[in-house]
C-alpha cells in the first residue's frame, strides 16, 4: 500500500454548526416555497373572487405581534448561552437555555391561541389548508427548538463543558427560527 | 447460519458509510428493475395493435409508478449511494458526517419507497381514485424526499468540514465538488417540492370543495414539477465529476483549468432556481418578434436557469475530454471501461440539459408532448450509466475485487438502448405526440391514450421500446456482472488504476474506519504527487 506522510488529527471544524447550518437553510428553501404558493394562490383568488380570508374569520394580531416579538429575547438568550458556555460558566448558561426553552413554549401557546380564537375549520377551502399547513410546518419547527434547547442543556450540564459547539448550533438554529417566524408572521397574519 | 444473522444485523445496523452507499445502490437497482419493466409495458401498450395489453383502468397507476419509481427509487438513489460510498473516502475522512443520520435516511427512503410503490398499486398515487391510497401517497414520497435530504445535509456536512489536512476547496476532487453541487441544488429544490406536497396531502386530508389543492390530480399540478426538468437535472450533475474523475485518472494528466471546470459544474447547479419558482420558466412564443423589454423579461429569466446550465454542461464537457483529445494515445486500455461509462452518460446528460432548455422555447410547442418523456429518459439514464460506471470504477474500494471486461459492452449496450429509448420519443413530441409528467387517463390526458399510434409515430414508439428493454437487459446483465464480481472477481491491488485521488491510497477493500492515518495533501492529485516523487526518488 502506497503511503502518504501522516499528519495530524485534524482540528475540528465545527461539524455540529454547519450540520445545522445546512439543516436551516434546507428549511428556508421549504418554508419559502410554501409561502410562495401561499402568495400565488392569494393573488389569484383576489383576482376572481375578490376575497381570500373565509368569511367571519379575523386573525388576532396581538398573539401574533407578541410572538415576534418573543423571538427578540429568544435570539440574546441563545446567544448569552454561548457567551456564558465560551466562559464556562455553567449557571449562566443552563439560565439561558432554560429561558430560551420557556419563551419558545410560550410562543406555541401563543399559536394555539390563535388557533382558538381565529376558529377555522380544518375542512375547508384553500386558504385553511395553507394556513394549517404553514403554521403547521413552523410549529413542528419550534417543536424541535425545544427538543435541540434540551438535549443542549442536559449535554452541557451532563459534563461535556468543553463541547461548545452544539451551544452555538443551537444559537444558530433559533436564529433561523426567529427568521422563519418573521417570514410567516408577515405574509399570513399582516399581508393575510 | 449465526455468522449469516450477525452479518445480515452488521448491514442493517451499518454507520459505515460504504454500506450505507452500497444499501442505496443495491435497492436503486431494484427500482431501476421495477421502472424499467413498467416503462417497457407503456412502450408496449403504446405500440400494441388491436387490443389493449393493460386495463385502461390500470394506466394511470402505471404512468405514475414509471414516472416516480424512474426518478425516485431509481435514479436518486443511485447517484446518492456512489456519492455516500466514496465522498469520505475521496476527503481522506475517517468516516461521514452524522453517519446515523444517514443510516436513518436510508432506510426512512426505504419504507417510503415501499409505501409509495403499494399505494399507487393501490389506485392511490397522482390520479389515483382511493382517496385513503392517495395521502398514503404523498405521506411516501415526503418521507423518500426526508430521506433523500438527510443524505444530502451528510454529504454537504462532510465535504464542507471534513476534508484532510492541506485539502482546500480548491483541492477537493471533481467528483466530490460535483456532489457537494448536486446536493446543495436538492437542499435548495426539495424542500418545495416537500412543501407543495404537505400542502395536497393537508388539503385531500380535510377535504373540500372548491380547495385548489385537494385531489389526487393535485399532486401533479402542483408538485409535478419535481418529477420533471429541470428540477431531476440535479440528480445527473456527479455524471461531469465521475467522468472528470476518470478521464484525469485514465490520461494521467493533472486536470488543467480546474477553476474553469469547478465553475461549469457549478453553473449547472443553477437549475435549482427554477424549481424554486414552482413553474415553467419560458420564452413565449413569437418571442423574436416582442419589443426589447419584453424579450429581456423573458430572456434574462430564461438564460439564468437555463441557458447557463447549458452553458455550464458544455465547458464541463470540452474541459473534461480536452486530456483525451490532445493525447488519445496515452489513455491507458486498463481504464477504458469506466471512461467508456463516463463518456456516455455524459453524452445523455449534455443531451439532457439542452434539452430541457429546448423544451422550454415556446416556439417549439414542446411541453405537453411526449419530448419531456425523452428528455425525462435521457436524465434517469445519464445518472443510471454514471452509477454503473462508479461500479465499475470504485468496485476495489468497497469489495476489494474488480468487474470483469464485460462491462464495457454493456455499457455501449445501454448507451444504445437508452439513445434509442429517448431520442424517438423527443422526435415524436416534435410530432405533438401527447405526453404528461402523470398522465391520467380518462381526463385531460384522454389523447395520450386514445392517440392515433400508426404513421410515423408508430416507428418511434416502437423504437423506443426496443431502445428501454435494450437498456433494462444491459443493466440487469451488469447486475449479474456486479454480483460475480463481488463472490468471485479477481482481487486487486489498492491502486488499480493508478489513481490520482485520495480514496487510492487507502487499501482494497477500505477499513470501516478508511485511513489507518490521516494524511496530509499537497495538491489536488496527492496519490499522483506520490507517485512522481517515488519515481524521482529512484
Amino acid at each position: 500500500m502506497i503511503e502518504l506522510p501522516a499528519a495530524p488529527l485534524p482540528a475540528p471544524r465545527r461539524q455540529v454548526f454547519v450540520g445545522t447550518a445546512v439543516v436551516c437553510a434546507a428549511a428556508i428553501s421549504l418554508l419559502g416555497g410554501m409561502l410562495a404558493l401561499y402568495l400565488r394562490l392569494r393573488d389569484q383568488a383576489i383576482d376572481t373572487d375578490g376575497v381570500w380570508l373565509p368569511d367571519g374569520v379575523s386573525i388576532p394580531m396581538v398573539p401574533a405581534n407578541v410572538m415576534l416579538i418573543a423571538m427578540l429575547p429568544i435570539g440574546v438568550f441563545a446567544q448569552w448561552a454561548v457567551y456564558s458556555a465560551k466562559r464556562g460558566d455553567r449557571v449562566h448558561t443552563a439560565t439561558a437555555l432554560g429561558l430560551v426553552a420557556l419563551l419558545a413554549v410560550a410562543v406555541i401557546n401563543a399559536q394555539a391561541n390563535i388557533y382558538v380564537r381565529m376558529n377555522v375549520p380544518a375542512v375547508g377551502g384553500t386558504f385553511n389548508t395553507m394556513f394549517y399547513s404553514l403554521t403547521g410546518v413552523v410549529m413542528a419547527l419550534f417543536i424541535a427548538g425545544v427538543v435541540f434547547t434540551s438535549v443542549t442543556a442536559f449535554r452541557y450540564l451532563g459534563g461535556r463543558t468543553a463541547d461548545r459547539e452544539i451551544v452555538s448550533a443551537h444559537a444558530l438554529y433559533w436564529y433561523f427560527l426567529s427568521f422563519a417566524l418573521a417570514m410567516l408572521w408577515f405574509v399570513i397574519y399582516v399581508t393575510k | 447460519m449465526g455468522t449469516a444473522v450477525a452479518s445480515v444485523g452488521e448491514w442493517l445496523t451499518t454507520t459505515d458509510h460504504k454500506r450505507i452507499g452500497r444499501l442505496y445502490l443495491g435497492a436503486g437497482a431494484v427500482g431501476f428493475l421495477l421502472a424499467a419493466v413498467l416503462a417497457v409495458l407503456v412502450g408496449a401498450e403504446r405500440i400494441a395493435t388491436g387490443g389493449k395489453l393493460v386495463d385502461a383502468d390500470a394506466l394511470t397507476q402505471l404512468f405514475a409508478l414509471e414516472r416516480f419509481g424512474f426518478t425516485y427509487l431509481a435514479l436518486a438513489p443511485l447517484v446518492l449511494g456512489a456519492a455516500l460510498a466514496v465522498v469520505p473516502l475521496q476527503l481522506g475522512a475517517r468516516s461521514l458526517a452524522f453517519p446515523r443520520l444517514a443510516a436513518a435516511g436510508f432506510w426512512l427512503w426505504l419504507i417510503g419507497a415501499v409505501l409509495a410503490v403499494y399505494s399507487i398499486i393501490g389506485n392511490g398515487g397522482p390520479n389515483g381514485g382511493n382517496a385513503r391510497f392517495v395521502e398514503l401517497f404523498i405521506l411516501a414520497t415526503m418521507l423518500v424526499l426526508a430521506g433523500l435530504l438527510a443524505g444530502a445535509v451528510c454529504l454537504t456536512t462532510s465535504i464542507l468540514t471534513t476534508r484532510a489536512p492541506g485539502m482546500n476547496m480548491r483541492r477537493l476532487p471533481m467528483f466530490s465538488w460535483s456532489v457537494l453541487v448536486a446536493c446543495l441544488a436538492a437542499l435548495i429544490s426539495l424542500p418545495v417540492v416537500a412543501g407543495d406536497l404537505l400542502f395536497t396531502y393537508v388539503a385531500n386530508r380535510f377535504q373540500a370543495a372548491q380547495n385548489l389543492l385537494s385531489g389526487s390530480q393535485a399532486i401533479g399540478e402542483w408538485a409535478g414539477f419535481g418529477f420533471s426538468q429541470p428540477t431531476t437535472l440535479l440528480f445527473i450533475i456527479p455524471v461531469f465529476g465521475f467522468f472528470a474523475e476518470t478521464v484525469a485518472t485514465a490520461s494521467g494528466m493533472r486536470q488543467p483549468s480546474r477553476g474553469v471546470l469547478f465553475t461549469g459544474i457549478g453553473l449547472i447547479g443553477l437549475v435549482s432556481l427554477a424549481t424554486v419558482v414552482q413553474s415553467p420558466i419560458t420564452l413565449r412564443p413569437a418571442f423574436l418578434d416582442l419589443g426589447l423589454g419584453d424579450l429581456l423579461a423573458d430572456l434574462l429569466p430564461f438564460g439564468l436557469v437555463h441557458g447557463l446550465p447549458l452553458l455550464g454542461a458544455l465547458l464541463a464537457f470540452a474541459l473534461i475530454v480536452k486530456p483525451l483529445s490532445a493525447r488519445p494515445r496515452n489513455v491507458r486500455k486498463q481504464v477504458m471501461a469506466p471512461v467508456a461509462f463516463g463518456l456516455l452518460a455524459a453524452l445523455l446528460a449534455l443531451l439532457a440539459v439542452a434539452a430541457s432548455a429546448a423544451a422550454h422555447i415556446g416556439d417549439a410547442a414542446l411541453l405537453g408532448t411526449t419530448f419531456e418523456e425523452g428528455n425525462w429518459l435521457a436524465v434517469g439514464f445519464a445518472g443510471v450509466l454514471a452509477a454503473m460506471g462508479a461500479v465499475t470504477y470504485w468496485a476495489p474500494k468497497w469489495w476489494g475485487r474488480s468487474l470483469s471486461n464485460a462491462t464495457l459492452p454493456l455499457a455501449l449496450l445501454a448507451f444504445l438502448g437508452a439513445g434509442l429509448a429517448a431520442l424517438p420519443l423527443m422526435v415524436a413530441g416534435f410530432a405533438d405526440q401527447p405526453g404528461a409528467v402523470f398522465a391520467a387517463v380518462g381526463s385531460d390526458a384522454d389523447a395520450i391514450v386514445n392517440f392515433d399510434y400508426g404513421g410515423p409515430a408508430s416507428l418511434w414508439n416502437t423504437l423506443s421500446t426496443i431502445g428501454l428493454a435494450l437498456a433494462t437487459l444491459s443493466v440487469l446483465g451488469f447486475i449479474v456482472v456486479a454480483a460475480r464480481s463481488v463472490a468471485t472477481g479477481q482481487q486487486v491491488a489498492d491502486d488499480p488504476w493508478n489513481g490520482q485521488t485520495l480514496e487510492w491510497v487507502a487499501e482494497s477493500p477500505a477499513a470501516a474506519d478508511n485511513f489507518a492515518v490521516v494524511h496530509t495533501v499537497a495538491s489536488a492529485e496527492p496519490a499522483l504527487d506520490l507517485r512522481v516523487s517515488d519515481r524521482g526518488a529512484r
